[in-house]
């Protein structure tokens, strides 16, 4: 949802002014600053490599800081470094008091900012359970199990 | 808080303005056009046959409905692109700011390319515009808010449409007819020298049309979104 003509900054000021932010500029600032992108902030979108775009929308996504998060597959196109930012970024949200329902394959990733996790399969939610209940190491094996199972 | 319409009005347009600028790529392509095609009416014209003043009018609106509709095709193109119309409408604002955003963008597009196109009709028809030049930018401006009314609306719809291209002028020209009748009227009577009085009943009818195709094309935009 970015716009190539435009830069990285143009971009997520534009989020921020469609969403009515008070303090445009500070927001803006606040939400590259957070995915890493600052110093890239002048620079043209089309120029960017796919990580870097990715990273630039989920800024976009996350400048008016929403309370309710909707995010299907966040990571795909991430490098290590956009990754890191991007669940420092969903941390920090979650702390705020923020919710997020986060769609992923990658289990690792998300069970590092989730606080309950759920299983589904075929439309049907087959397990869920709180974080702080569930067995990190075996889980893989167990989501492995339930989908396997189920299919 | 959510934003007024006229805020995100102003956001829309300053967007796709500012990608216009980027780019430059329509706007000089619509402006080469436009020169062009008045070069083109005047090698084929046979001055002996017919008068300046009679086709200069004539010439100058055909040249203003077509650049027009080109400079129109690209005001939804931009949308596409990574989809970027889906983050205008999961944006809080109205979606008549989306279309009086993209109105006032185009208005001011073509609005630009009138403002080269006036004198090079002048240059080469060899008229004498002085007084009547203002009031002559006067009704290619009035002219311009109905044709981007009916343009910017049509353009929302054909642009998800494999025959874009296509469906824009044929959508758009059978309503552009009124505006473009009362334009050329009143730009003839301006030319010839008579009296701004006699262009009077031709402005007053375009103005009628640009606020009945404003309103109208404003609250139908919503409809054209709904997939």
């Amino acid at each position: 949802m970015l716009y190539a003509a435009l830069t990285v900054r143009e971009n997520v000021v534009l989020a921020a002014r469609l969403y009515g932010v008070s303090d445009v500029r500070a927001a803006t600032e606040r939400a590259l600053h957070h995915m890493r992108v600052l110093d890239r902030g002048d620079a043209l979108v089309r120029a960017l490599s796919r990580g870097l775009q990715q990273r630039v929308s989920i800024a976009r996504a996350l400048v008016h800081e929403p309370r309710v998060l909707l995010l299907d597959e966040p990571y795909t196109g991430l490098d290590a470094l956009g990754a890191a930012a991007l669940t420092d970024t969903l941390a920090r949200l979650r702390g705020d008091g923020g919710t997020m329902v986060l769609v992923t394959h990658n289990i690792a990733q998300g069970l590092a900012v989730a606080t309950h996790a759920a299983v589904m399969h075929g439309g049907r939610v087959l397990r869920l359970v709180r974080r702080d209940d569930l067995d990190s190491a075996n889980y893989a094996d167990e989501y492995r199990e339930l989908v396997g199972g189920a299919a | 808080m959510r934003p007024t319409l006229l805020s995100s009005t102003w956001v829309i347009a300053r967007k796709d303005l500012a990608i216009e600028f980027r780019t430059r790529t329509a706007f000089l392509a619509v402006l080469v056009f436009a020169v062009l095609g008045v070069a083109v009416f005047y090698f084929a014209w046979d001055a002996t046959a017919v008068a300046a003043l009679d086709l200069a009018p004539g010439v100058l609106w055909v040249i203003f409905t077509f650049s027009g509709l080109l400079s129109l095709q690209r005001s939804f193109g931009v949308e596409q692109a990574e989809r970027a119309m889906d983050g205008l409408l999961l944006s809080p604002i109205d979606r008549e700011a989306i279309f009086l955003g993209k109105a006032l963008a185009n208005l001011l597009f073509v609005a630009g390319i009138q403002l080269v196109t006036i004198p090079a009709v002048a240059l080469l028809y060899n008229l004498s515009l002085g007084r009547p030049l203002l009031i002559l930018f006067g009704v290619a401006l009035l002219a311009a808010v109905g044709l981007v009314a009916i343009g910017t609306l049509f353009s929302a719809m054909a642009s998800n449409t494999r025959l874009a291209e296509l469906l824009l002028p044929m959508l758009s020209l059978p309503f552009f007819v009124p505006v473009v009748y009362g334009a050329a009227q009143a730009t003839s009577t301006l030319l010839a020298g008579r009296p701004s009085q006699e262009a009077w009943p031709f402005l007053k009818l375009l103005i009628a049309f640009d606020l009945v195709f404003l309103v109208a094309c404003t609250l139908a935009f919503p409809y054209t979104l709904e997939e």
